[in-house]
């Protein structure tokens, strides 16, 4: 029985051994300490457990700019989104150095310095997002982010306490874990939004064409007004209760940060699924999109230039609910006009919770609505 | 002194019939090389003949392990 190979030939680990950590912990005063944020942790811990395959780290500048122009890793590996440590200061560090990340000062990772760069912000915004607009919230973030970036390999010494550990996997637990159920093909959803029923529709016809789903809820840094991290996990929880087969599904969620790069964050998320062993990926309209940034099919266009990326994606249109078949249809195989139509719009959605109203089970399934209703405040502030 | 940047692209040799076959192939396609489309189909092959190789599987002591921990969360009986 073999699942997925990973991205690149093979699953990195860089998480040390005990023996090893403990070690290092001890002679942790010795090295230059860096801190990093929590989203940045979650990057170290994605390279240390291979969710990141093939990289072993940050990237150098020559890697940087070869993803930037071509979308390959210099290997000529596929890879769209550059990996990156920013830095606001140097002072002190060289190339050659090795030095601490730590988050909260607990030592999450070492660092073996092998570049030190300056970030050309408009060719990374322009490359990656396709515009130079500070109105695209990764362009805007790339303005906040350190003047300097650090390349270099990683070694993973301790993972930092977190929520949601009962249902955190990493590449290797879900290896093991399709192994055992002796699943050959995985689709994988990513999601960051609680399920309505055109997601349930789009997961099940995917469902329907291989032996499991990996549904993996994207968890990170959100926009206010988005839905927050415990209510998505508790909707999609009620939703697999009742209307999945615990024999052929899997929820798991991921720690990384949204990019908001359109095609080329439908490449890296696919990447990632490849890494936990998933054959299929589906890509919806306007996957990994910000307002009118990407044309809605651009992300589902741009897995035809990667013929060697090694997961199959599985392109969805827009799904609606048809009051005249009384059915989830989509444009090829609904015969009605669009007055007979319900979109599954998730800013009608979110408006009946925030009106106090559950959205009607047209839109969602009632078990997931009340899930949600019954969370105090379902939306970030 | 800079030193020499490292050159992206090199040259192989095809037999110019099957380069006239290609040219006419690409037009009005996506590609817009001959260049392009073998590069495109080369890595393709490569692909396969990765997926087909086999990966080094996980040691039985992380199956042991990761299993339990698998069952402790509820995602094995």
């Amino acid at each position: 029985m073999k699942v997925n190979q990973a991205h690149g030939g093979g699953l990195v680990s860089r998480i040390l051994s005990e023996k090893a950590s403990n070690k290092l912990k001890e002679q942790v005063s010795e090295f230059q300490d860096i801190a990093i944020s929590s989203s940045m942790a979650d990057i170290v811990q994605n390279v240390g457990h291979g969710v990141l395959s093939p990289l072993i780290g940050f990237m150098t500048k020559e890697e940087v700019d070869n993803v930037l122009d071509d979308m390959r890793l210099l290997s000529d590996t596929p890879w769209t989104i550059p990996i990156l440590l920013d830095v606001d200061q140097t002072s002190g560090i060289s190339i050659g150095d090795e030095v601490v990340l730590s988050l909260d000062g607990i030592p999450a990772a070492t660092l073996s310095i092998e570049d030190i760069f300056t970030l050309n912000r408009r060719k990374f915004s322009q490359q990656v997002f396709g515009t130079q607009d500070s109105e695209h919230p990764g362009v805007a973030r790339v303005h906040t982010m350190g003047k300097t970036l650090l390349g270099g390999k990683l070694s993973v010494i301790s993972s930092p306490p977190t929520n949601f550990a009962e249902v955190t996997l990493y590449p290797l637990d879900t290896r093991i874990l399709f192994k055992t159920k002796g699943w050959q093909t995985i689709v994988a959803f990513q999601t960051r939004n609680p399920p309505h029923l055109g997601h349930e529709y789009v997961e099940k016809t995917a469902l329907t064409f291989v032996d499991g789903i990996f549904i993996n809820p994207l968890i990170g840094p959100k926009k206010p007004g988005d839905f927050r991290d415990e209510v998505i996990l508790d909707a999609y929880r009620a939703l697999m209760k009742t209307y999945f087969l615990r024999e052929n599904s899997v929820l798991s969620i991921l720690r990384s940060p949204m990019y908001y790069a359109g095609p080329r964050e439908a490449i890296h998320h696919a990447i990632m699924r490849k890494n936990f062993g998933c054959t299929h990926f589906i890509v919806g309209r306007d996957h990994a999109g910000v307002g009118i940034f990407y044309h809605p099919f651009a992300a589902q266009e741009i897995f035809s230039q990667f013929p060697d990326i090694g997961i199959t994606s599985l392109p969805f249109k827009s799904f609606f609910y048809c009051t005249k078949c009384r059915s989830i249809a989509n444009d090829k195989t609904c015969p009605h006009p669009t007055s007979d139509h319900v979109n599954f719009s998730g800013t009608e959605i979110r408006r009946h919770f925030k009106e106090g109203r559950i959205p009607p089970e047209s839109l969602m399934r009632r078990e997931v609505a009340e899930v949600i209703a019954s969370h105090p405040e379902p939306f970030v502030k | 002194m800079c030193p020499k940047p490292k050159r992206k692209y090199t040259t192989v040799s095809i037999p110019r019939t099957l380069f006239t076959k290609i040219k006419a192939r690409i037009e009005d396609t996506g590609f817009s090389s001959v260049s392009d489309y073998v590069t495109y189909v080369l890595r393709e092959i490569f692909a396969e003949e990765v997926q087909q190789s086999t990966e080094k599987a996980f040691s039985s002591e992380d199956e042991k392990r990761v299993k339990e921990r698998l069952r402790a969360l509820g995602y094995l009986d």
